[in-house]
């Protein structure tokens, strides 16, 4: 039985309101707490390290893989390895995503290291969510990594989600696309308090009309601190598109890196970033609507990590 | 033949007492409005013309609360606004379109429509104000309100969020800016159909036409207030002395 934290994490990182019908692995302080496979997705826990092999079959289509992981407890470090290997011609989604839960004094921290194999012609949208619930001084630290391999004609949409809480959070994402691929990354981060978040995205264009698309939306209130690093690399003829944009809100700071490298003639790669406070023209907008000046805030920054 | 709405036993419901706007540019004192008043009838259209830089925006502006006049007085139905912010403003029941509408990242067109009316988000409540600007709710409504929306489509959302707040003032600032000739008569229809007060600032001929009432700025001052027959002409006998007196 699954008490009333797990439920509330559970839900709010993975959306799950019941155990999943579909494949699935929960993970809880360190310990598999859960597991079910089917004919298609196999689940396999590493021999060599703390983690698991997700296997999906070649041509598994319609079907989901949930494996979030929980962490109640305060003192805890908890390092897995995660390594997926999508079949040919799959279309599947992939739910992931932590919650920590520490309501002591020592610090909790998770690394996820994710690395995804993805077949030719495969399709796969991967959802990840980050939160930290607790009101003592020990940390939420989450710092996910996720490296993607792509293989030509293949399709991966990554939204992942720091939905506020977390003390540190360290990301990092590389990819590499073959030809036709396509690689679409969602990033929504909102830090208060002290909170700290940096991002690094390395993305290498390799094939012929290999594509991606970068959206990063911050939010950072407070003294918190936001790093955005991005780093698209070109070698076909191929397109990138880096769009970061950030609101700021009190002693916060923003920083945003962006790099772009061009190694083949035929590569366009474009990188847009905007940060600042919220435009004074919206909020009068809002507030002709009736809103109070801090109503109309909180309504732009909710639509803005929509 | 256009409809003009009675001014028997008028109202008054929005007074502007000796309004004035000054700023400072470069160390000089600039006055962008002198010594404004003017009294505005309940369930009237006003239309307010003038050149560019006459201090018309500036002057809705003030009567919504985002800019705040150096001297004078606003009455609302009776009651002094002067010192109430925006928000207090559209509470009382004023609604404003902007000229330029604002554009938001992430925001959709339906979370506007949910403020407007409180939650209570209904699609065919919102058919019912977006179908009146020409817009079909069910293409819009998941739009978000950015930069991806031509000029005319956001300046026709912008028109229907203030019919929508069914309010008892709607301030329009140049509404017909970016909308197609179309869209135009059905425009002009609005405001002749509205049953609420109405100031909308305006250069076209059609929408002058259908005021009760109509106030000619110039140079920060009110140069005449009358029916639109009155102001045109006054315009045009000022255009023939100019033309006499050779100026250009």
């Amino acid at each position: 039985m699954m008490d009333a934290i797990t439920k509330t994490l559970l839900e709010q990182t993975a959306g799950l309101h019941e155990i999943p019908q579909g494949a699935y692995n929960i993970r809880q302080d360190g310990k598999l707490l859960s597991r079910n496979c089917n004919e298609q997705i196999q689940i396999v826990s590493k021999q060599d390290k703390d983690g698991i092999d997700i296997i999906i079959s070649p041509n598994t289509h319609n079907q989901s893989v949930h494996i979030p992981v929980i962490i109640t407890q305060g003192g805890l470090n908890d390092l897995v390895y995660n390594d997926f290997y999508i079949g040919e011609n799959c279309d599947v989604l992939i739910v992931a995503g932590c919650g920590i839960h520490n309501d002591t004094n020592q610090n909790s921290r998770h690394d996820g290291i994710h690395t995804f194999h993805i077949g030719k012609n495969a399709k796969v949208k991967y959802v990840e969510k980050h939160l930290g619930i607790g009101q003592n001084t020990g940390e939420k630290n989450l710092n996910p990594t996720t490296r993607i391999e792509m293989e030509t004609n293949s399709c991966f949409t990554m939204e992942t989600v720091q939905l506020g809480g977390v003390n540190y959070a360290d990301r990092k994402t590389t990819a590499s696309l073959q030809a036709n691929a396509t690689l679409v990354i969602n990033e929504k981060i909102l830090t208060t308090n002290q909170q700290k978040a940096t991002t690094d995205f390395t993305v290498e264009l390799l094939g012929d009309n290999a594509k991606v698309e970068v959206t990063s939306r911050s939010v950072a209130k407070d003294n918190s601190y936001q790093a955005f690093n991005s780093n698209i690399i070109g070698k076909a003829q191929c397109f990138g598109h880096v769009e970061c944009d950030g609101i700021l809100a009190d002693h916060a700071v923003i920083n945003s890196t962006p790099q772009i490298s061009a190694q083949n003639v035929n590569a366009t790669l474009v990188h847009e970033a905007a940060i600042g406070k919220i435009s004074a023209d919206q909020l009068i907008k809002l507030m002709t609507l009736g809103l109070t000046q801090a109503e109309a805030e909180q309504q732009i920054i909710n639509g803005f990590l929509s | 033949m256009t409809f003009k709405r009675c001014s028997m036993k008028l109202k008054i419901m929005l007074e502007l007492q000796h309004i004035s706007y000054t700023v400072s540019e470069n160390g000089r004192q600039k006055t962008i409005l002198q010594d404004i008043s003017l009294q505005i009838g309940d369930k009237q259209n006003v239309v307010i013309t003038g050149q560019n830089g006459s201090g018309k925006s500036t002057l809705v502006k003030i009567i919504m609360g985002i800019i705040q006049p150096t001297s004078g007085k606003i009455l609302f139905n009776g009651e002094d606004i002067t010192n109430l912010s925006i928000t207090e403003r559209a509470r009382k029941g004023i609604a404003f379109g902007f000229q330029q509408p604002v554009t938001f990242k992430g925001l959709k067109v339906k979370d506007l429509f949910k403020i407007i009316l409180n939650q209570n988000f209904d699609c065919n409540e919102c058919c019912t104000y977006l179908s009146q600007v020409g817009l079909c709710a069910k293409d819009y409504i998941n739009r978000p309100l950015d930069t991806k929306l031509s000029g005319g489509e956001l300046k026709r959302i912008e028109i229907a969020t203030v019919l929508a707040r069914q309010a008892k003032l709607n301030i329009f600032d140049e509404p017909e800016a970016g909308i197609d000739l179309w869209s135009f008569d059905n425009l002009v229809n609005i405001f002749q159909n509205q049953t609420a007060t109405n100031i909308i600032i305006s250069h076209q001929h059609k929408i002058i036409l259908i005021a009760d009432k109509v106030v000619l700025l110039n140079s920060a001052k009110i140069d005449k207030v009358g029916t639109p027959n009155e102001v045109i002409q006054f315009i045009d006998a000022n255009k023939k002395c100019a033309r006499l007196r050779g100026d250009k």
